[in-house]
């Protein structure tokens, strides 16, 4: 039983190995890339536009508000980063449609990878913010005791977003694949189905939480109230 | 017993136990975290927006639990390092 697309080899020379996971993540890079490209040729800036148009619109409108509910102030500044986020992950499980296609995001490979990128940008972001001094300084928040919990929260939040998405996704994958050789008509088809909507809230959960870590790199300095605060 | 016996008794073992007390504890507190979401939403129905944004963070956030013990029973039955050194072992001899 194959655990994750790593294990499925293409080619091979020396050490460098072609597997499954490389060949779906460059697929899903060029899908998203030539898709935008394409459909974004020749913008309409008018009132009038195609329906892809239309579409790349309400999605980057989207997650543009969901990322301002969340509490950063200026969505715009990390729209790029969260939003690909979401729409690398949201792609992978999709297009689990497609035969012959494992989510590259069912690797820990790639989910680790995904993490290592929010480890780096939430302090990239909050020295941004807040300069190098303050931002080093809030690790000692609420007093300089709490260094190393500050520390190991860092890495344990790192290792919890790489898990917790390569679990689902893995658990998904795994589970059509023993339904296939149990039942092979018709609950293989449900299961997808079901892997679709866990896929779909891991991508949102993935990019919530990312979110939520710089606002918390970023909050000290605006002295923002609880995002609960009646937005 | 020989030590491949116990071995494979105790990975068979725990996955079963793994996964049933991982199983056990975030189904309750899910449940309890849906119930109050939705007294929450009774109450405050324009807030809706807000309550299930953190409902659905809160509730990732519990299933994340299930999910370390899912992939350790994992690693028990499929990648499990001492039962591929006892046979690493075995087919030695």
């Amino acid at each position: 039983m194959r655990l994750s697309p790593d294990e499925l080899v293409f080619w091979q020379a020396g050490a460098f190995k072609l597997n499954a996971t490389i060949v779906y993540t460059w697929g899903l890079m060029l899908l998203l890339t030539a898709g935008s490209w394409w459909v974004t040729r020749r913008m309409s800036m008018g009132l009038t536009r195609s329906r892809w148009q239309n579409l790349l619109e309400i999605v980057v409108t989207g997650i543009e508000h969901q990322i301002a509910e969340i509490g950063l102030p200026e969505p715009r500044k990390y729209l790029g980063f969260l939003g690909s986020l979401f729409l690398f992950v949201a792609a992978a499980s999709l297009c689990t449609v497609l035969p012959g296609y494992e989510p590259p995001t069912g690797s820990l490979s790639t989910t680790a990878a995904l993490a290592l990128c929010v480890l780096v940008a939430v302090p990239l972001y909050g020295i941004e913010d807040q300069g190098l001094r303050a931002y080093l300084a809030s690790y000692m928040e609420p007093t300089f005791l709490m260094l190393p919990f500050n520390l190991i929260s860092e890495v344990s939040r790192t290792l919890a977003l790489a898990v917790r998405l390569f679990g689902n996704m893995m658990s998904g994958a795994m589970i059509i694949a023993i339904l296939l050789t149990i039942t092979p008509f018709v609950f293989p088809i449900v299961m997808t189905l079901l892997g679709q909507l866990t896929g779909m809230v891991q991508a949102y959960i993935f990019s919530v939480l990312a979110a939520v870590y710089i606002a918390a790199a970023t909050r000290p300095r605006n002295n923002a109230p609880e995002p609960a605060n009646g937005r | 017993m020989d030590s491949m016996t116990i071995i494979a008794v105790a990975s068979i073992l725990i996955a079963g136990l793994t996964i049933s007390f991982g199983c056990l504890g975030p189904a309750l507190a899910e449940g309890r975290a849906v119930a109050t979401a939705l007294t929450a939403l009774a109450q405050q129905p324009d807030a809706s927006a807000t309550i299930t944004r953190t409902l659905f963070v809160g509730l990732a956030m519990i299933e994340s639990t299930a999910i370390y013990c899912f992939v350790v029973s994992m690693i028990l039955i499929f990648a499990n390092p001492f039962w591929n050194h006892v046979i690493a072992l075995a087919a030695g001899k």
